[in-house]
């Protein structure tokens, strides 16, 4: 049953990610994205990350998805499609990519026997998570998490710094706004 | 007398000021500061002189103080470099004439500088020499002395080269320049082998009586001659630099492009008895150790004291009348050093007579020769040139530049009693005392001195009358002026009483200068033919001087052209020096080196253009080849595996 | 289904296929990265990058060091990142939408101009 499910989910991912970023509308590749992201959701599920699984579909899925959505909205007309004729480029990156892939998987199949397989079930304690989290001990990440909220918040500044209209020398920030 | 440093930092503070605020000062501030500081400094080093000659005597020998002296760099084990102060009889004597003349300068150039451009940047720089000079003879040691006797060079220069947007003057400045910084190079040289050779560059040890430190020195030899010769004669080389002694006399009467107060005060008084002065300095070890460097500088100075001489008859520029005259004066204190054949000085030992006929000769002739550029500036003031024949007649229209003039020029000629009689007859003394050859060319000498001073006398003050241009009429200059000239005039009438003897002998013991009466005699009636000849040719306006050249003119010619020694100097650096080395050099470094170098650039343009298309800034394919990099990276360490 | 889902874990999916999915999604946005011209694609192609390197992170704690928590916070913390990242760029984007008309990538090209 598990090993099912999780050939769905591997399916799903393998598939959507190469329309993902072969798809000619803009729109349609987002929503790709979204269907890989939900099934990487699942992944972490069968991995027994339950928080992960709750943060990867609420900030990816729900959040970032958002962003890209409105993004897509702002910036391109519906309908919009780009071509994806077999230039220099495209045919390189084929190679490059379908190289680097059997290149990594051969390495990766040569060794990942040799490693130990265990796996642990049960759920994690959300407990255990918050304390390591805000703990200053050792495996705990109180430094990490602050690093993490004061970049959050230089991005908030930085976003809205960027996308804001540029006023020019007499106007105001209100005038622009109309 | 730990008050003794402010003599040097006074100058200097004073140079700051007024070179850093100058644009903001008012040209009268700025030379109030100057010579008020001055002022300061002179009262300072009167005070020092009277407290020293007063007080600091140790069995009847004058004392050698070093009020500061501290370590400023440290050279390997036993060598440092000290920064001080050292107060004995000769520092003292120059703190003196340096300030007094200094002082004259500064209040002379309030009226004669007035209202020119850079005015603010005149004060600071005569600061500035200020300086250095005094930081000269005050030094503890060889290599400070070395460091302020640049520094007194580049202030020199700047000085020479205060019209800077004269082309003659700035080829002055830095002919002055080359020149003296060519003969520092081998005093550099002639320093680094006595330190290194002694291990010390401090004059206390030095001097110190104590004989083993030269036993290095004297025991290795260069060419048939100690290491102690080469450097004692390297030594002199910078002396003969700064003192423009033959054959590197040529940058003096060119630096009388200089404003004629820098002209009194560096190219007469102070910065060219350096050489002198480092001489004296240096005298016991020449003495001591190397009296055949010392006999030789009497010789370059005798024969240098006569080629000037001879081309001063000639000059009609009144200041290279005097730059020659000076040249010629230093000659004579060289001699006087170089005919010493020891220390002691007393009734029955005359060995050292020299050296304080030479430190007393430098006393007067720095007053009398300063009075002279004065003066000499002060007509110039008048007539607006330096030129013999735009002038004439002058002793009406000018009676206190006269009066002074006639007082200097007596004084170097050796009338008695003015000063330059005194000092100088006991030069002839020494040399008399040495061999009589060299009495007897120092007697002719002095007797072609007091003849070319006349001759520039009678030129400016008598001979034909002032043609009056228009309604400018020359008048005497205003008491900024006036005073100083009979300031100098006073001290060159009773400077030959000074009892000079008491305060600087070789040997530091008391000296009474008696005259010896024979030579006295010989040099005063030499003294006056030469002035009865000048008075002859030149107080009337008469034919006979240009018939006696026309009758001579070989000679003229030759001593007009200063015995073409600067196309001597012209031959070997543009003939020798630039055709047959620069030129190769200059070719090597268009072809072989620009040429390396303009390949290189040529290579790297080419390159450039052959791997612009790498540098495309298109972000994909750098991404592209960092990861196919990767990729090929990993590949090579899987097969290598 | 979560429920369903934890009950069964425990057998028998091995690490391996994990791997291989993750690395499938890790080339094709490497693929993507390469390929696109609108920025909003090439920023849809990072994210399938960094999706995959989430999925590493967990697997990797999961099956090799289970007992610690080094992999999950990271991939936490990627997540976290990717979320500032993704704010930032889609800022510019729009920045230079507004400025060009278009999010083709050459445009950025022309900025260096």
């Amino acid at each position: 049953m598990t090993t099912i499910i999780f050939y769905i989910l591997a399916l799903v991912i393998a598939v959507f990610s190469v329309l993902a970023v072969t798809s000619k509308k803009v729109i349609r590749s987002a929503t790709f994205l979204l269907f890989v992201l939900l099934a990487t959701a699942g992944l972490f599920l069968m991995l027994n990350y339950h928080y992960l699984f709750a943060v990867q579909v609420t900030v990816y899925a729900g959040g970032i998805m958002i962003l890209f959505i409105m993004a897509i909205f702002l910036t391109h007309k519906p309908g919009d499609e780009f071509s994806t004729k077999m230039s220099w480029k495209v045919r390189s990156s084929v190679l490059l990519a379908v190289g680097g892939l059997l290149l990594t998987g051969y390495i990766i199949v040569k060794n990942v026997t040799r490693v130990y397989n265990y796996v642990q079930s049960g759920e994690m304690k959300m407990q255990e998570i918050g304390t390591a989290m805000m703990g200053t001990e050792k495996y705990q990440y109180l430094l990490p998490f602050e690093v993490i909220s004061l970049l959050l918040l230089a991005c908030i500044i930085g976003a809205i710094l960027i996308a804001r209209k540029e006023t020019s020398a007499g106007e105001t920030d209100s005038d622009s706004d109309k | 007398m730990e008050y003794t440093i402010l003599i040097l930092l006074l100058p200097l503070l004073s140079f700051l000021a007024v070179g850093l605020l100058g644009v903001k000062l008012k040209p009268c501030t700025a030379g109030l500061v100057g010579t008020i500081t001055l002022g300061l400094v002179t009262a300072l080093s009167y005070f020092t002189a009277y407290q020293f000659f007063t007080g600091h005597k140790v069995n009847g020998v004058w004392e050698t103080l070093v009020p500061y002296n501290f370590t400023w760099l440290n050279v390997g084990e036993n060598l440092h470099i000290d920064l001080g102060v050292l107060i004995d009889p000769i520092s003292v004597m120059m703190l003196v004439v340096i300030s007094t003349v200094s002082l004259m300068v500064h209040i002379y150039s309030m009226g004669y500088m007035k209202g020119e451009k850079g005015f603010q940047r005149y004060y600071a720089f005569l600061s500035l020499f200020t300086f250095s000079m005094l930081g000269l003879v005050l030094a503890t040691n060889i290599f400070q002395m070395y460091i302020f006797w640049e520094l007194v060079g580049v202030s020199s220069y700047l000085l020479i080269g205060f019209y800077y947007t004269k082309p003659s003057a700035v080829a002055a400045a830095k002919k002055a320049f080359i020149v003296t910084r060519f003969a520092d190079f081998f005093f550099l040289i002639g320093i680094l082998v006595l330190s290194f050779s002694t291990q010390t560059f401090d004059f206390g040890i030095l001097m110190g009586g104590d004989e083993s430190i030269f036993s290095t020195a004297l025991g290795s030899t260069f060419m048939g001659a100690s290491a102690l010769v080469w450097a004692m004669a390297l030594i002199f080389i910078g002396g003969a630099g700064k003192s423009a002694m033959f054959p590197l006399q040529v940058w003096l009467p060119d630096a009388m492009e200089g404003p004629t107060p820098v002209s009194a005060l560096i190219h007469a008084a102070t910065m060219v008895v350096a050489g002198v002065y480092l001489v004296a300095r240096l005298f016991p070890i020449y003495i001591g150790f190397t009296p055949e460097v010392l006999h030789g500088i009497g010789y370059v100075g005798a024969f240098t004291a006569m080629f000037a001489a001879v081309i001063a008859i000639t000059q009609t520029d009144i200041k290279r009348v005097l730059a020659f005259s000076t040249i010629s004066q230093i000659g004579f204190m060289m001699v006087a050093l170089g005919v010493s054949t020891s220390m002691t000085l007393n009734h029955s030992e005359h060995g050292g007579l020299g050296y304080m006929s030479s430190m007393f000769h430098l006393f007067t002739h720095a007053m009398f020769k300063a009075l002279l550029f004065l003066g000499a500036g002060s007509i110039i003031h008048a007539v607006h040139s330096n030129d013999m024949k735009d002038m004439g007649g002058l002793r009406k229209y000018m009676p206190i530049t006269h009066i002074t003039f006639l007082i200097a020029c007596l004084a170097i000629a050796g009338i008695p009693p003015f000063s330059g009689f005194v000092s100088k007859d006991e030069i002839m003394t020494a040399a008399y005392g040495f061999s009589t050859g060299m009495g007897v060319w120092m007697t002719i000498t002095a007797g072609i001195t007091a003849f070319y001073m006349f001759r520039l006398y009678y030129n400016i003050f008598w001979g034909k009358d002032y043609v009056v241009q228009g309604n400018h009429k020359p008048h005497e200059s205003p008491l900024s002026m006036s005073f100083p000239l009979m300031f100098l005039a006073f001290i060159t009438i009773v400077g030959g009483f000074i009892p000079f003897g008491k305060f600087v002998t070789p040997d530091r013991t008391v000296y009474d200068i008696h005259l010896d009466w024979k030579i006295a005699v010989i040099s005063v009636i030499v003294a006056v033919i030469g002035i009865a000849l000048a008075t002859l040719l030149y107080k009337k306006d008469s034919k006979r001087p240009a018939e006696l050249a026309a009758k001579m003119q070989g000679l003229y010619k030759a001593s007009y052209n200063k015995f073409y020694i600067d196309e001597v100097y012209m031959f070997i650096t543009k003939k020798i020096i630039f055709n047959g080395i620069s030129r190769p050099f200059a070719w090597f470094d268009r072809h072989v080196v620009d040429g390396a170098m303009n390949g290189m650039a040529w290579v790297t343009g080419w390159s450039s253009e052959k791997t612009k298309r790498f540098q495309s800034g298109s972000m994909q394919w750098y991404a592209w080849v960092f990861l196919a990099g990767i990729l090929l990276i990993t590949l090579i360490a899987i097969l290598a595996n | 289904m979560g429920e369903l889902l934890i009950n069964t874990t425990g057998s028998h999916v091995p690490m391996l296929p994990y791997l291989l999915v993750s690395l499938i999604m890790f080339f094709a946005g490497i693929y993507g990265f390469f390929t696109r011209k609108n920025l909003i694609l090439m920023l849809i192609s990072v994210e399938l990058i960094l999706n995959a390197v989430d999925i590493n992170f967990a697997v990797f704690n999961r099956y090799l060091f289970p007992e610690q928590m080094e992999g999950l916070f990271y991939a936490l913390f990627v997540i976290a990142i990717a979320a500032c990242e993704t704010a930032v760029a889609i800022a510019i984007i729009i920045n230079v939408y507004r400025k060009f008309g278009n999010t083709e990538v050459d445009n950025i090209q022309k900025m260096k101009e």
